[in-house]
């Protein structure tokens, strides 16, 4: 087990808080980055689909 | 009971299981990922060298493994696309590319962000950052050769060649940077051989399947947006955008 | 089916006697690169002579992938590739002629003027024997890679560029083996395992690539 001692400690990471949270943080933000993209796109898709079938069937 | 796998090889029943399994994946992932930090942080003891800088590699190692194994798969569905001129397998490869470099791009900052601390340097070309690097611009080439071909079937033949005759290269690029990092060994500092402690394996591992469950979610979800706007001259597509 | 493959290479061979511009652009473009490395770097010897195996290589690689983009689209464009195309012989044979012919136009000449750079970079006689032999191998290598790229981007808007996008990664192994031998030759431990690697390689590249470059010709034209 790891004993953090407190959270400032956690936080610090040995001094290495840049580093391991910088890595962690940016791939928190790719992924974000990912299904954000994902969900707007498929909106996106939804709409101009839908939109495309009304122009063409009338 | 028998299932008959080849019904999934048609778009619109494919459709159908994406949509479901999607969840399933997600939350699968989600479980995962919360298992894998907590062993990052609260089981994995202080590396003895490395102190708390280590940690990254509970994402590094993951997101490069993910990286080509990403590709491999990629040039599977594509080689199965070539071969059986199944429209889906297209699919499945053009949706699984973003993510592949979703993951090689994340491998390669956290190697920065490990080097840094450990080696001193931000960049160094040391075989395996050298290697994900190079994996990054054959994904970029591929999608950058879909981008520009508009016809969809042209596109997906081209880009399945393109990622087969990459697959066939990675192995050889791999080693060839390996063999180039030995036998440049100006730089004086080797990243030290930490020996992988069980629970620092267990904690990559579990990370590991948490990408890997993340990815077959996103891929079902990418997939389902392409299958729609390739299909969507078929009835079912414009049912399916009736009840949407 | 060898008629077929040597009349492809013949009737490159004289499109380019006709058209010696562009076969003489790609070797002063070959010569400029290497030149601007002094200019960039400085001009002390020793620096020059570390650096000249990786920068004759990564100039006679940017000097081919120039003429590249042309090698399947002038054909392309006057009908005569889709002539070709239907005619019953392979087009593996097309493919490899092609890439055959590429070499011997662009890829020769390099090998003549390297030489002269290698002393220009003060790199002993032995150093530029090796430099010329692993360039004989590499040249053929990216003509081979480059009839891939070529016959994929075939057409398409932003064709050069993304060529070159395409192959370099493919390319690298070339790239380490070849100025590999240079610099393996330089610092004495000998060159001939840099060179069998890039022979592999070659040899792996001579099987392959006609077929996938032949593959994609057919996609790229339907």
């Amino acid at each position: 087990m790891m004993e953090w001692g407190s959270w400032s400690a956690f936080w610090a990471m040995g001094g290495y808080g840049l580093y391991v949270w910088g890595s962690f943080a940016m791939t928190a933000l790719a992924i974000a980055v990912e299904v954000v993209q994902l969900r707007q796109a498929g909106r996106q898709t939804l709409q101009q689909l839908k939109r495309l079938n009304k122009w063409e069937s009338e | 009971m028998s299932i008959n796998w080849y019904k999934y090889s048609a778009p619109a029943t494919f459709y159908g299981l994406a949509v479901r399994l999607a969840p399933w994946f997600g939350g699968a992932a989600a479980i995962l990922t919360v298992i894998g930090l907590y062993l990052s942080f609260f089981v994995a003891p202080t590396d003895f060298q490395q102190g708390e800088a280590y940690r990254v590699i509970f994402i590094h190692v993951p997101a490069a493994w993910m990286s080509m194994f990403i590709y491999l798969v990629m040039a599977a569905w594509a080689a199965v696309g070539l071969a059986f001129n199944t429209r889906l397998s297209f699919m499945m490869a053009r949706a699984l590319a973003p993510t592949g470099a979703m993951f090689t791009f994340v491998a390669l900052w956290t190697g920065a962000f490990w080097g840094k601390p450990m080696w001193g340097a931000w960049w160094v070309w040391d075989a395996r950052l050298t290697s994900e690097l190079i994996l990054l611009f054959l994904y970029v080439g591929i999608m950058a050769l879909w981008a520009a071909i508009d016809d969809p079937r042209r596109g997906d033949k081209a880009g399945a060649l393109l990622a087969l005759i990459g697959a066939i290269n990675v192995p050889i690029i791999y080693f060839s940077v390996k063999w180039w990092n030995t036998l440049h060994q100006g730089s004086s500092i080797k990243p030290s051989g930490t020996s992988m402690d069980e629970v620092m394996l267990a904690g990559m591992v579990v990370m590991a399947i948490a990408a890997w469950f993340y990815t077959i979610a996103v891929v079902f979800v990418r997939v389902r947006r392409i299958i729609l706007e390739r299909e969507r001259h078929t009835e079912w597509v414009k049912h399916v955008l009736e009840g949407a | 089916m060898l008629d077929f493959l040597l009349t492809v290479i013949r009737r490159d061979l004289l499109l380019a006697t006709r058209r010696r511009g562009d076969w003489l652009t790609a070797q002063f473009f070959f010569v400029m690169v290497v030149s601007l490395f002094p200019l960039g770097i400085g001009p002390e010897p020793e620096l020059l002579k570390r650096i000249a195996p990786g920068v004759v290589w990564v100039a006679a690689t940017l000097a081919s992938l120039l003429s590249l983009p042309r090698l399947f689209a002038d054909d392309h464009r006057d009908g005569s590739l889709e002539q070709m195309l239907l005619s019953p012989e392979p087009a593996v044979l097309l493919a490899l002629g092609k890439a055959v012919a590429h070499w011997l136009i662009y890829g020769i000449p390099l090998l003549i003027v390297a030489p002269v750079l290698g002393i220009q970079f003060a790199l002993p006689a032995e150093a530029i024997g090796v430099l010329v032999l692993s360039l004989a191998l590499g040249t053929p290598i990216l003509s081979l890679l480059g009839a891939v790229g070529a016959a994929l981007t075939l057409g398409l808007r932003g064709g050069g560029v993304l060529l070159t996008l395409l192959i370099l990664p493919l390319y690298v192994p070339a790239l380490i083996f070849g100025a590999g031998a240079v610099d393996a030759m330089l610092a004495g431990t000998g060159a001939e395992a840099n060179l069998s690697l890039l022979g592999a390689f070659f040899v792996l590249s001579l099987i392959v690539a006609p077929w996938i470059s032949a593959a994609a010709l057919r996609v790229s034209m339907e």
